[in-house]
């Protein structure tokens, strides 16, 4: 006779060192790894996820906190977002803060974590476009070896990453650049939503150039290196006087051409695309009277 | 003693007073117990099997793996219930499980008690259903002319309304379609409850609903259970907007419970809650307005097709009230409205907030905007003009007996100053957290709408409320079915039998199908007349039994005593008698209150069917990012035709969050259904108004006329909010950006692409 199925228990690891983590990960590399929880218990509520056994990382102290060294800012992938909102990091990654800011609801930001926004992998996340635009370093740990991948090579496609069974990230390395920052995000409601678009730019003086990240037109984060070449060319650098109306126009528009997105119920691809012109142009107009040195 | 009495007297208020919930702060506080949190030592828990599919035959059930589960207690099919096979509100046509065919997705299949929600899981997915996936129906203008797919047919209700001469036009007209999506009620509570089999055979059912006794008999039968052993006691209600009017597990609890002989628990995950309950009807409307050069109106056609979807449900009603008010809260001596509402494989729709009344609104004052344009008129001076008084006729031949003030409602909002400055900080803008728009990218809109709803039971229906009222040892205990799901009942019950009887302490008990008949539905703004009725009429027969009592006792005249504070006083001097030394010995009185009767529609859907109305009107103010399609809704201001005000507290929460779902409806909630499919079954993709989406509610004005009849003069105020709130918004959007914008939501797309082209 078949035997019945069985519930079987699961175990839960509540880590209190990284070593202890990559311990657990190591003897049961299938584990899920829970930080914030904000994605993961969405999926197990929902019934798409069968919880198996976890590895808990939000009591690691080497996870938490930030620290400036020299002129790169390094953050514990247990960072939450209402962290990353603080005035402090505000004023060295501006547009992180406003990405954090759009981040659900307070009690979201009080526990979602930026290491898990990156491992979720979303291409709605809201501090990707952010992070790509910023080239941002990843710090990759396990058992045995630790290793270094930017964000734009880590996230491999939708919800999918280069993570290694038994790894995890251990914090996010991002340059304090000299200019103004700008991150813009469309949905349909005004707090608390889901990113149709999204757009970061990033003014980087001492490169002379612009950055731009883009998010929820792509499966993965997307840099419009393209757009950014092109304006970056036609900036005053020196005296920052404002490009022609035109440069801000063709701007936009090679940024909506470097979208790739798709339909789906929440928006479709043309607005997606549509969206991303417009936040292109607004944010690019913010930042350009900006630009030139103080 | 004395003193103490005092000291109550001050903080307990009366009609009229702000009456604080003592819900208020354990809900905001979390401790406040819901009906998700009832717990049994001995519980087991439910869970549901659901239809994938909009529309299949069923081959097959084998459950036999799901009942191999460990911990698995019973697996139900249509097979094990005991009476009836069907439940519904008006008509029984919706099965406990579905038995040979599936309707709708997420149409209840089995049902399973084990001893964790995991084994629930588990055995859930584990029973084979074979399906044979059929063709759904999901457009509602194919649906009488397509195969039934119900016995009942796919014809729920036509209402064809002829009302006076239909050979009057006018000198202009206007004419326009309009479409309305499916709103959730989105409450946040999920549906949940908690059977407990009895020794006697019977059952008690703890359940978050809106009618106790409606939902009893409907339990009774497909238990085959005598209605005396089905005893239901109201759980704490999370929200319910209409859709805890039909079942949903009540049934199914019974089932397992009375099957394992366990109390069994059950509780609905947000996504199963999408698909556990009734819906706002989608609609689909067409209108053609006549008037003369002065503005008078002179005719309205109307052709109006609602999805009802694959049960009836409450459509029968919902139509009915969508074409006796279609032409809204104005003097239209011609008419020809022809509603129907059909049967289709989509979710299942029934009653929300507003009843029918909320498409209609959203249709007739977009119509009204568009008159006022082709006459060259202001758009409030046309409303006034045509706007409806006591001893008019309505749509249906009825004459408006009772208060209608209209033209007061209409000019107090018109007239009111507006606070809204421009905002300057992207948060406060269209976008808001998102940061997209700067004040340049904004244009500015400003509308307003008027609208109505008749309140308490229509049509010939025998509408009822029962309550009793026992006075002891200074104490008033209160005794009524009536279902609290936030609108204020408890507090009104209190403050009307300290009004009435002049008692401090009040005790409002349980509300249960045990002791006590029913108080009819929390629903159609009824409950403040119904329920705030009888309790009305019992305290004042134990008012009147207790001071002929004193009187005969003390030789006075009944008629020179009055009860106030506490006391029992002679107005001619000489007597006062403490409350709690005079009812020593208990004073009891029941009564079974009932509104004026109504009767039906007749073929040609003219009668006296309704028995007071309510009307409001709210004028909106948003900011509009056109490039962007994203709204910002600034202001509403608002006046109501409240009768009286009895809560001001409450009243003002009324106002508030009717209007909020109006904006959701305007700008944003519609249950997305592709194929017959939910495509957005969650708070995360289902939104509803949060903070920066919800502006301030300014009240310009509580129109108080007291309506004959009606407790304290008072009407119900809960569902005028939500009716003229999202035809302003929509209105406003308009006026902003000069599109037609003929469907609500309105969708950034229909405002960035108007000709459709995404």
């Amino acid at each position: 006779m078949l035997n019945g199925r069985q519930h079987v228990g699961v175990s839960v690891t509540i880590a209190t060192s990284l070593e202890d983590a990559c311990a657990a990960l190591t003897a049961e590399p299938g584990s899920l790894v829970l930080a914030g929880g904000t994605d993961l218990m969405v999926e197990v509520n929902r019934g798409s996820r069968r919880i198996g056994n976890v590895v808990a990382l939000n009591r690691i102290p080497e996870l938490a906190g930030w620290h400036l060294i020299g002129d790169e800012l390094r953050l514990g992938a247990g960072v939450t977002f209402a962290e990353i909102c603080d005035p402090e990091i505000a004023a060295l990654v501006p547009a992180l803060a406003q990405a954090a800011r759009t981040v659900g609801s307070p009690q979201i930001r009080n526990a979602a974590t930026i290491g898990g926004n990156i491992a979720t992998a979303s291409p709605a996340g809201d501090s990707i476009p952010v992070l790509a635009a910023l080239d941002a370093v990843l710090e990759l740990r396990s058992a045995e070896a630790s290793r270094e991948v930017p964000v734009t090579e880590f996230i491999t496609g939708v919800k999918a990453t280069c993570l290694m069974p038994g790894e995890l990230i251990e914090a996010v390395r991002v340059p304090v650049l000299d200019g103004p920052q700008e991150f813009c995000k469309v949905g349909p409601r005004n707090a608390m939503v889901i990113s149709v678009a999204s757009l970061a730019l990033l003014v980087d003086r001492s490169a002379r150039r612009i950055r731009v990240g883009l998010g929820s037109v792509a499966p993965t984060p997307l840099r419009a290196t393209q757009a950014e070449d092109h304006v970056s060319g036609h900036l005053d650098w020196d005296n920052g006087v404002p490009p022609r109306l035109e440069v801000v126009r063709e701007f936009a528009e090679l940024v909506a051409s470097s979208a790739s997105p798709i339909d789906d119920h929440r928006g479709s691809a043309a607005y997606r695309r549509h969206a991303v012109r417009i936040l292109a142009q607004r944010s690019l107009t913010r930042v350009l009277n900006r630009v030139s040195p103080s | 003693m004395t003193d103490l009495a005092i000291s109550k007297r001050t903080a307990a208020p009366r009609i009229g007073e702000d009456t604080p919930r003592p819900d208020g702060v354990p809900k905001v506080a979390g401790t406040f117990a819901f009906s998700s949190d009832l717990h049994h030592d001995r519980m087991l828990w439910g869970g549901t099997l659901r239809s994938p599919h909009p529309s299949a035959r069923i081959r097959s059930v084998d459950i036999s793996a799901a009942v191999a589960v460990t911990g698995v207690h019973a697996v139900l099919t249509h097979e094990d219930v005991p009476g009836s096979l069907v439940y519904g509100l008006e008509h029984r046509d919706q099965p406990v499980l579905a038995p040979d065919v599936v309707r709708y997705e997420g149409e209840p299949v089995a049902i399973v008690a084990a001893d964790s929600p995991e084994a629930v899981r588990m055995a859930v997915d584990a029973i084979a259903v074979d399906y044979e996936p059929l063709d759904p129906l999901v457009d509602p203008d194919l649906a009488e002319r397509a195969d039934p797919i119900h016995p009942d047919g796919n014809l729920v209700r036509r209402i064809n309304l002829i009302h006076g001469d239909q050979d009057v036009r006018g000198e202009v007209q206007v004419e326009g379609t309009y479409e309305v999506g499916m709103q959730d009620q989105a409450f946040l509570g999920p549906e949940s409850g908690m059977a407990v089999p009895a020794e006697d055979g019977g059952i008690d059912l703890y359940v978050a609903t809106q009618w106790l006794h409606s939902d009893r008999d409907q339990v009774a039968d497909c238990l085959g259970l005598d209605p005396a052993l089905v005893r239901l006691t109201l759980s704490g209600v999370g929200g319910a907007f209409g859709a805890r009017e039909d079942l949903s597990l009540h049934v199914h609890l019974c089932m397992l419970a009375l099957h394992t002989r366990r109390p069994v628990k059950m509780v609905y995950s947000r996504e199963e809650s999408f698909h556990g309950h009734v819906h706002r009807h989608p609609a689909r409307m067409w209108f053609r307005h006549h008037a003369d050069r002065d503005g008078s109106i002179v005719r309205v056609e109307s052709r109006l097709v609602l999805d009802g979807g694959a049960y009836a449900s409450s459509s029968g009603a919902v139509i009915a009230n969508a074409a006796c008010f279609a032409a809204g809260p104005y003097r239209v001596p011609s008419a020809h409205i022809d509603g129907a509402v059909v049967r289709t494989n989509n979710p299942p729709c029934g009653a929300m907030r507003g009843f029918g009344a909320v498409q209609t609104c959203f249709a007739h004052e977009a119509q009204m905007d568009r008159l006022a344009d082709a006459l060259g008129m202001d758009p409030v001076e046309l409303r006034l003009h045509n706007a409806l008084a006591p001893g008019d006729e309505l749509l249906t031949g009825q004459t408006i007996t009772g208060t209608a003030p209209v033209a007061e409602v209409i000019r107090t909002c018109a007239d009111h100053p507006s606070g809204a400055s421009m905002a300057v900080d992207p948060m406060e803008l269209p976008g808001g957290a998102g940061r997209t728009a700067d004040p340049e990218h904004v244009v500015r809109g400003e509308a307003f709408a008027v609208g109505f709803k008749n309140i308490l039971f229509s049509e010939g229906f025998d509408d009822f409320s029962e309550a009793s009222c026992h006075l002891a040892d200074g104490v008033a205990t209160i005794t009524s079915a009536c279902a609290e799901v936030g609108q204020g009942f408890v507090t009104l019950a209190q403050q009307i039998t300290r009004e009435v009887l002049g008692v401090d302490d009040v005790v409002l008990l349980p509300a249960s199908t045990v002791g006590i008949g029913s108080a009819g539905s929390t629903s159609a703004s009824r409950q403040t007349w119904m329920s705030g009725g009888a309790i009305q009429e019992a305290c004042g027969q134990v008012r009147v039994q207790l001071l002929e009592r004193l009187a005969v006792k003390h030789g006075v005249d009944a008629d020179d005593l009055v009860v106030a504070d506490g006391r029992v006083v002679s107005m001619a001097g000489g007597l006062e008698i403490d409350l709690v030394e005079a009812t020593a010995e208990p004073i009891e009185a029941s009564v079974v209150f009932r509104h004026a009767p109504t009767l039906p529609l007749d073929e040609n859907g003219q009668g006296d069917a309704h028995v007071s109305f309510a009307f409001s009107a709210h004028r909106a103010i948003v900011d509009v990012d056109v490039e962007l399609g994203l709204v910002k809704v600034v202001e509403l201001t608002t006046s109501q035709d409240v009768g009286r005000v009895l809560n001001p507290l409450q009243t003002v929460g009324q106002l508030e969050g009717g209007a909020a779902q109006g904006v959701g409806l305007a700008v944003m909630e519609e249950v997305l259904v592709q194929g017959g499919r939910i495509r957005n079954a969650s708070f995360t993709d289902y939104l509803v108004p949060t903070a920066l989406d919800m502006p301030p509610v300014e009240i310009a004005a509580l129109i108080e006329e007291a309506e004959p009849g009606a407790p304290f003069g008072a009407k119900g105020i809960g569902e005028p909010p939500s009716i003229s709130s999202t035809a302003a918004v929509a209105a406003a959007i308009r006026n902003a950006t000069g599109l037609d914008l003929p469907r609500v939501p309105v969708r950034p797309t229909d405002i960035v692409f108007p000709e459709g082209a995404a």
